[in-house]
């Protein structure tokens, strides 16, 4: 079963001077039920634009977005999604920031309260429920803006580079709580990250994206088992394969000596 | 800073705090005559002091105090009031914002105690000019800080609102609104003096009530002890709404780190 798809999906952007920029050109590809894929390309591609997309959030140019099988005209209930940036209202506590979904979406007020507490207790954040996010660490608000996602019960999650604003240590703890959770609630996620490890050491699919205008320009299947494991994932010894075959889909290689090239440095 | 850091900071800073004001009050006393400035142009403390007595039995000081305190109260209330609600009107509807700041802008630029002798053609020696001039006066920073907080909130949030389905109302009263409260609250804090300035304004260009009243009648007798004895008194009313308004923001951005709410 397709959980997520795009068919053709092109944005265009009006620019300075009357110039229209296309960000994303005729892009398609589908996501099954329970799949983990990650998209990864150059900074500018149009990640994020595909990504508020599948939100809802912008009507794309051309093409269409279907989400368990509806077509997305907006903002829906089948959606939630997650930025670098956690989001948390500094006037909420922490257990009211989880609610903040389902208290905008009206769910019954003892139902939300008991799903966040579970929340809450699953991402060991039971003890800072009534804390403020300023009063938390970086990784603990970001597991506190993931409980939040997963408080309005999404089948899809779009995750834009959740981990990125975090410190190493930190991201490789938050990447194996996703992939506990996505494995544990059963849900199917869209990953964009900048991070080739990541990328495959997260998901089942990676999908690679080119300069602007973006297009899908290569998929790799990640044969690697226990995607629920990206720790144990982390030491097998196909990923270093995998992460120079993405580098090459890249040209970061290339990118590299481009700047070698430049005049003054030669 | 650490936890001992502070304390010491404080006791310290108290310490200079304490011991600057009685070298103030002490230079005040003694200076004057060490220096041989007149009594009528810098009365020393004790003379000040015993004006303040004087006025307080003859003048019906309490009353004259009680009167600007009123219109400060009153002013500052409806003008914060207005401010905000315009702000938020404004800061909501792009349009009405675009059609409307000429004219905001026109009526920002005027000074506002100009305003005062026009209000009290229109309204007589009552305190209602007074109030008027002060409810003007005060809507400027208000507005404009609850306007830019609104605009300034971070649209990722607002799209994190709207990927959950909230409605416009919901945007608002959820974001915007509670966003908003520390911009209200330093535009507060700037009305709540301004406040003063405005009634006093009002007060010394006609009637015969008021602290500005005083003024106006201690500078018409010379007597500049009296004159002093007003400035502080209006310096305490002052005192007092901003007082107020930080104990209010206390208790509203009770949230917010320590530090970022800053002292008085």
């Amino acid at each position: 079963m397709i959980r997520l798809e795009y068919r053709d999906v092109t944005m265009r952007f009006a620019a300075a001077r009357g110039q229209r920029i296309t960000a994303i050109e005729n892009v398609s590809f589908a996501i099954a039920d329970l799949e983990v894929v990650s998209l990864i390309g150059p900074s500018g591609c149009g990640k994020s634009t595909l990504l508020n997309i599948g939100a809802g959030l912008y009507a794309p140019s051309a093409g269409q977005v279907f989400v368990d099988g509806e077509r997305v005209e907006g903002p829906n209930d089948h959606v939630a999604f997650m930025l670098q940036k956690d989001l948390l209202l500094p006037w909420r506590t922490i257990i009211e920031n989880v609610m903040f979904g389902a208290e905008i979406k009206k769910h019954n007020g003892a139902e939300r309260l008991r799903k966040a507490r579970g929340l809450l207790e699953s991402f060991r954040l039971a003890e800072f429920a009534d804390r403020y996010p300023h009063q938390l660490s970086g990784g603990m608000r970001q597991r506190a803006a993931l409980a939040r996602t997963l408080a309005v019960d999404p089948s899809v999650l779009l995750l834009d580079e959740p981990f990125s604003a975090v410190d190493a240590q930190t991201r490789i703890m938050l990447q194996h709580d996703l992939a506990q959770t996505l494995k544990r609630a059963g849900k199917t996620a869209l990953l964009i990250t900048h991070d080739l490890l990541e990328a495959v050491i997260l998901s089942d699919r990676v999908l690679v994206m080119s300069r602007r205008p973006g297009r899908i320009i290569d998929e790799i299947r990640v044969d690697i088992a226990g995607r629920d494991q990206p720790l144990t994932r982390r030491q097998d010894s196909k990923i270093g394969a995998y992460v120079t075959w993405l580098m090459q889909r890249l040209d970061i290689g290339e990118a590299a000596l481009d700047v070698e090239a430049l005049p003054g440095t030669a | 800073m650490i936890g001992t850091d502070r304390s010491a900071l404080v006791r310290r800073g108290t310490i200079a705090s304490i011991m600057l004001l009685v070298l103030f009050l002490a230079a005040w006393q003694w200076g004057p005559g060490l220096l041989g400035i007149p009594h009528f142009i810098v009365p020393p403390m004790s003379m000040v002091y015993e004006e303040f007595l004087r006025m307080w039995k003859v003048n019906n000081l309490p009353f004259h105090t009680g009167i600007t305190a009123a219109e400060v109260l009153i002013g500052f209330a409806l003008g914060s009031l207005l401010g905000a609600f315009i702000g938020y009107l404004l800061g909501i509807s792009p349009t009405a914002e675009f059609a409307l700041s000429p004219y905001i802008l026109g009526l920002q630029i005027a000074p506002k105690v100009a305003f005062a002798p026009l209000f009290i053609l229109w309204m007589g020696f009552t305190i209602y000019p007074k109030i008027l001039v002060a409810i003007l006066i005060v809507f400027f920073p208000v507005m404009i800080n609850v306007l830019t907080a609104v605009r300034g909130v971070d649209p990722d949030l607002i799209n994190l609102a709207r990927s959950f389905k909230a409605t416009r109302a919901q945007i608002f009263w959820k974001i915007e609104f509670p966003a908003s409260m520390p911009s209200l609250f330093a535009g507060l804090r700037i009305g709540s003096t301004l406040a003063v300035v405005g009634v006093v304004v009002g007060e010394l260009v006609g009637g015969n009530s008021g602290l500005g009243y005083l003024l106006a009648f201690g500078e018409g007798q010379a007597n500049t002890p009296m004159v002093f004895v007003t400035i502080i008194m209006l310096t305490v009313v002052g005192g007092v709404a901003y007082l107020a308004v930080i104990l209010i923001e206390q208790r509203v951005l009770h949230y917010m780190p320590a530090r970022a709410l800053g002292g008085f």
